[in-house]
């Protein structure tokens, strides 16, 4: 999977979770401060991406996953 | 109201989301003409129970909250939101110190859809598929957690719960929390939305509910021989209280005064009225003592009445004997032979509409009364009904009870407003 792939479906997911358009949802942004995405969204964001790449996310790294680029490498490393 | 010698509290804005409309406007005017919320339930998970009726809300909240909020939110939740929202729209989007800006919304049961959806997910999935929101769903207090964020509101925000009576409740707490200088506004209401196989399972093995499946329009019939239990009923009422100082400054319409409350406690039975009734008439006295009235200007009374065998002649008797000689000046309605019983909004959508029977001096029917219990002496109006004065000194008032599992009577008490002579 490209991370042009992984990035249209994490968009995909914001979109639906936290009704963020995909459009918004670019690499730098930070899901706190730029797409006001709380914890709580963030651990639904994890499952929905866990179903949809395959990967695991487990909560000591997802604490670290700050950007949407960090989710991208994380998916693209361990897929 | 200057021979009181504490605030006077006043209802500025009416919300309302119930079986009935979607709105204030679209529920009292159905109200009126003596329309039937009551619906067959078509769902598959009716047909292994003996009630297949309840009255859902006419309309769906999740498009007026939004979609992602939605996914949040208990649908009990949504619908306080709705109502909410439409009460402050109505009081005019007034601006407050958010310091003296309360809530008081509350639920009888609170996010109950939320959590058997969770229980079934954590059996069918695992733990880590339920909600992340699961927890702020299924707490009662969530719709006054919501509400307080919608508006800002940090004078407080609380939750009673008595049951069936927990809307009125909250309502009173909402006129005390002004009264007692905490707050100039306060978001007041109760919502439920509790249309499940479980709770109707658990209110028909009590043989609480009507199970005239066949004509579910003819099932709520309040103070009628044939009545046989409640009928389920969806929604949310909000009313907007404020000091009558701040409303007059600034220059809000004001539907009525939001008297006084009273209460008691049965201590009876957990589930079964005291047959004398004599909590029940302890609450009504205690509401006209609060409210500085007497029961010659009571105009009308929106009964608590949820068309129960046992419940509706124990009302009947408390309201006569409260009342005395004066009861036989007062007209009495139940809506809920039109909304069913919304159990934690009940008190809340019958606040909406007794205010509105004071604002309009008329009283709404109680549909399907054909052949009045004999038990039962008191006026019920089985058709809409002008009010009139009683000629007694002071405002016309208008009563809402309200009464709830566990032995809890609330009566509030609401009266005309009259603004003082300059």
């Amino acid at each position: 999977m490209t991370d042009q792939e992984i990035l249209a479906g994490l968009a995909e997911i914001i979109d639906e979770i936290a009704g963020v358009p995909a459009d918004e949802v670019t690499p730098d942004k930070n899901f706190v401060d730029d797409l006001d995405i709380d914890s709580l969204s963030m651990v639904e964001i994890a499952v929905a991406a866990q179903d949809k790449f395959g990967v695991e996310i487990p909560d000591e790294q997802l604490k670290d996953l700050k950007t949407v680029q960090d989710v991208v490498n994380f998916v693209s490393k361990n897929s | 109201m200057s021979t009181k010698d504490q605030v006077s509290v006043v209802v500025t804005g009416l919300g309302a989301t119930t079986p009935l409309g979607g709105d204030v406007a679209s529920t009292w005017s159905a109200m009126l003409a003596g329309t039937s919320g009551v619906r067959r339930i078509t769902e598959d998970w009716a047909d292994s129970l003996p009630v297949k009726i309840a009255a859902p809300a006419a309309e769906d909240p999740m498009p007026t909250v939004g979609r992602v909020q939605a996914r949040r939110m208990d649908r009990c939740e949504q619908l306080a939101l709705v109502a909410a929202r439409e009460a402050w729209a109505d009081a005019g989007s007034p601006t407050v110190d958010p310091w003296r800006l309360g809530v008081a919304v509350t639920s009888g049961i609170g996010g109950i859809g939320s959590t058997l959806t969770a229980y079934d997910t954590l059996r069918e999935k695992g733990w880590d598929r339920i909600s992340p929101y699961t927890v702020p769903m299924l707490m009662p207090n969530g719709a006054a957690g919501w509400i307080s964020i919608e508006f800002g509101a940090r004078a407080g925000a609380h939750a009673l719960v008595s049951a069936c009576a927990s809307g009125a409740e909250t309502i009173g707490y909402g006129i005390d929390m002004i009264r007692s200088g905490r707050a100039d506004v306060v978001v007041a209401g109760g919502a439920e939305a509790a249309i499940m196989a479980l709770n109707i399972a658990a209110f028909a093995v009590m043989r609480a509910m009507s199970t005239r499946n066949d004509e579910p329009e003819r099932a709520s019939r309040p103070f009628d021989k044939a009545r046989d239990g409640f009928v389920l009923g969806e929604g949310a009422g909000v009313l907007i209280l404020e000091s009558l100082e701040h409303a007059q400054g600034r220059g809000a319409r004001i539907y009525a005064v939001a008297a006084g409350a009273g209460y008691s406690a049965d201590a009876y039975h957990i589930s079964h009225g005291s047959p004398d009734g004599a909590g029940v008439a302890f609450a009504i006295s205690a509401a006209l003592r609060d409210a500085q009235i007497s029961p010659a200007q009571v105009a009308h009374v929106n009964a608590h009445a949820t068309s129960t065998p046992e419940g509706d002649p124990l009302e009947a008797r408390a309201l006569q004997s409260a009342l005395g000689d004066a009861a036989a000046g007062v007209v009495v309605s139940a809506t809920k032979s039109m909304t069913g019983h919304l159990l934690g909004g009940a008190g809340a959508i019958e606040s909406v509409a007794a205010v509105l029977a004071l604002r309009d001096r008329t009283a709404p029917p109680t549909i399907n009364l054909e052949d009045l219990d004999d038990e039962v002496t008191i006026d019920v109006a089985a058709k809409a009904r002008p009010l009139a004065p009683r000629g007694a000194t002071g405002p016309m008032a208008v009563l809402n009870n309200a009464f709830g599992f566990g032995g809890h009577n609330v009566t509030l008490a609401f009266t005309e407003y009259v603004p003082e002579e300059a």
